[in-house]
């Protein structure tokens, strides 16, 4: 009753004439900027990139063939690529959980203390800021296992050092720990800034209510309420996972043998090194169409369940 | 009020819980002084509101006997007890937060049985599924789902119980926040500013539901408003604070009627109390160009303020009083009121004046007017504001016999 006091008249200047017509130029003028810089940055390269999939084009060929389905064929029957689809599934599956979780601690720990607030926030914050490029040759100077740093620190303290990037079975694990590292304070960040807008209202009533402990407080407001920032920093940390280049081109070239190989480093060693860029465009297909997954799931399904208006 | 007035009331409900007793109180935060030695006492089942201008220290007043802030001074017993060193929640208290603070994951039903599935349940058996292995946890939260439905038929919201916050009006989040304050039957109620972000015709009928509400669970309830009409409409006694003081703590009527101070007698009563400065003179207090006959026993010459209400000055020539003579500027026409704006020369605020329109009915603005000051409701402050007593007069005996 209280909403229809306030609920405005319907008929608005222009609007009142009737419904929606399928065109309007004004509506085009409008819009029509953004929908060609769409067409030809977004929609149009990814039509191309779709179509090249399907030739065997090769990059500075005269000319091109329809080979059809050839390219995800030969892609699927390849022990490259297994390894590759794997090793970024592997990658994707440890740092995002670690960096969110991590991520939600650190923010969460800032929080608690006002105290050095900005200097915590701002040295978490700092790998986010940095080249990755260039942290990455620090980390592999860091790496090494002569002289490395983190070796011997470690011996210092009697653990002994590994051969982090040459060990096939770590090299993959040490990638994910440089892949947390960068992308905390992201996400602490972003959790900072979800804390913020919670109100302190609400961890009033809880303790009230009787949720005394921190856990307490934690499960009944601050998980509950941080829903919508923890989907989207779970989904743009998948993203930017699956995304992962520079670290495995600076450092490991996707070995040893394999060990470290990941999608977007087959793209780029197929269409660049090779030339293969019917190839490479089909390894572009399978990874857009996981991003796609990605987003899709983040619009149609988790939004859903986290946002409680 | 004085000490033995309050003492008799609390012995009228000796067997009953809720007894609330503040002593001291004091706060700052920063060099901001908020509250400087609040006393009040509280008898059980008593409904007192706490009324004050933004800033007052009301709400931190409030606060504290929640136990969401801290006091630098003083303390605080409920039932004798004192709960300084206890958390919100072992205090055995409810609040309801200005903003509601209802849980917006949760429907209606979860919100409401927070409270008890925080006390009954350990978090063990709070973990989902737990339920299914615990036979004590399934019985607890029956119990709970019983009270919840309880408390949802007394307030009227069976049918929104399994909706979420978001999809409820603001009255009807103002009756789960009650809801959830009531259903685990606390000791004291605390309502900080409850009807504020509601409409004004759903605050009227949220006033008389919180009254009804309080006569039928009998429980204490303290209330901060700084609206003069829900403290006047709903309290047993109302405590009127100004900057960190309890200025006079006393039943509505006599707040109104009867104010202990100039900022008291300002701030109730609406539209707002004529003041007039004056100086004692002779046996009376010369005023606006009168001679009002009340004797003070101030020596000559001394300031002072009188103050008297709109419905108690007067333009009807037939009653008996000193009259201060001005002209009318503005009049106002409520329909069941008539106020009058008089300007006079004492005062550079124009006197008002309610009347019925049958004897102002004709008198037009830019005309003169007698304003009649009938002196046994004429109220006299210092230069400070508190308010002085007179000295016995006819009239006065009269008017309070």
């Amino acid at each position: 009753m209280a909403d229809q006091a306030y609920s405005r008249p319907a008929v608005r200047g222009g609007a009142g004439r009737g419904g929606l017509r399928w065109f309007d130029p004004v509506a085009a003028a409008l819009a029509g900027p953004a929908l060609i810089l769409m067409l030809i940055f977004l929609i149009g390269p990814m039509v191309v990139v779709i179509l090249l999939s399907l030739t065997d084009y090769q990059l500075g060929a005269a000319s091109l063939s329809f080979v059809g389905l050839h390219n995800y064929a030969e892609m699927f029957g390849d022990r490259t690529f297994q390894k590759s689809l794997a090793n970024t599934l592997i990658y994707v599956g440890v740092v995002v959980p670690c960096s969110v979780l991590l991520g939600l601690g650190a923010a969460l720990l800032i929080e608690a203390d006002r105290r050095m607030r900005g200097f915590y926030r701002a040295v978490y914050f700092l790998p986010v800021m940095a080249t990755l490029i260039a942290m990455a040759i620090v980390w592999e100077f860091m790496l090494h296992p002569q002289f490395g740093v983190v070796n011997l620190t470690l011996e210092a303290i009697g653990i002994p050092g590994q051969s982090w990037l040459q060990n096939p079975s770590l090299v993959l694990f040490t990638l994910c720990g440089i892949g947390i590292w960068q992308s905390i304070g992201f996400n602490m960040v972003l959790f900072m800034a979800g804390l913020t807008a919670i109100p302190s209202d609400l961890y009033e009533a809880a303790s009230v209510d009787g949720a005394n402990r921190a856990l307490d407080r934690f499960r009944l407001v601050t998980w509950p309420m941080l829903g919508p920032v923890t989907l989207f920093v779970i989904v743009i940390t998948s993203i930017r996972s699956f995304q992962v280049f520079d670290t495995v081109q600076v450092i490991t070239k996707g070995g040893p043998n394999k060990a470290s190989e990941v999608l977007l480093h087959t793209m780029y060693t197929e269409g660049f090194s090779f030339f293969r860029t019917g190839y490479a465009a089909a390894l572009t297909v399978i990874f857009l169409l996981f991003v796609l997954a990605l987003s899709a799931l983040k619009v149609f399904v988790l939004d859903k369940r986290t946002h409680y208006a | 009020m004085s000490e033995t007035d309050q003492q008799s009331s609390c012995a009228g409900h000796a067997s009953r819980r809720g007894a609330v007793e503040i002593r001291g109180l004091t706060k700052s935060f920063g060099a901001v002084s908020v509250l400087k030695g609040v006393d009040l006492r509280i008898a059980p089942g008593e409904f007192v509101t706490i009324l004050g201008p933004s800033g007052c220290g009301k709400s931190t007043l409030m606060r504290i006997v929640a136990g969401l802030e801290r006091q630098d001074g003083g303390e605080i017993l409920i039932d004798g007890g004192s709960v300084d060193e206890m958390r919100p929640s072992a205090r055995d208290i409810a609040m309801v937060f200005q903003s509601y603070a209802l849980y917006p994951h949760l429907t209606v039903r979860e919100n409401i049985a927070v409270p008890l599935r925080m006390r009954e349940l350990s978090a063990v058996q709070r973990l989902p599924g737990a339920r299914l292995l615990s036979a004590s946890a399934r019985r607890a939260v029956r119990e709970a789902d019983r009270a919840v439905r309880d408390v949802a038929a007394l307030l009227k919201i069976e049918p929104l119980l399994d909706r979420k916050p978001g999809q409820l009006s603001g009255g009807q989040k103002q009756r789960v926040a009650l809801g959830r304050a009531m259903v685990r039957k606390p000791r004291v109620f605390l309502m900080d500013e409850p009807l504020s972000n509601l409409d004004a015709e759903l605050r009227v009928h949220m006033r008389a539901e919180i009254a009804q509400l309080h006569r039928s669970l009998g429980v204490t309830f303290i209330y901060v408003t700084h609206d003069q009409a829900e403290a006047m409409t709903m309290s047993d006694r109302v405590v009127v604070m100004m900057n960190g003081m309890p200025l006079q703590i006393a039943p509505p009527e006599e707040i109104y009627d009867d104010p202990a101070d100039l900022a008291v007698a300002r701030f109730v009563g609406s539209p707002r109390i004529n003041v007039l400065d004056g100086r004692v003179q002779g046996g009376g207090i010369a005023a606006a160009g009168v001679v009002l006959p009340l004797a003070t026993g101030l020596a000559d010459g001394t300031s002072v303020q009188v103050a008297i209400r709109p419905n108690r000055a007067t333009l009807d020539p037939a009653v008996a009083a000193p009259r201060v003579s001005g002209r009318l500027v503005h009049r106002e026409n409520l329909g069941s009121d008539l106020f009058l704006y008089v300007a006079t020369e004492g005062s550079a605020e124009p006197l008002i004046v309610r009347q019925d329109p049958g004897i102002a009915g004709r008198l037009a603005v830019g005309e003169a007017a007698e304003v009649g000051l009938p002196v046994e409701h004429v109220y006299v402050f210092d230069a400070e504001g508190r308010r002085i007593a007179l000295l016995a007069s006819d009239a006065r005996r009269r008017a309070h016999g």
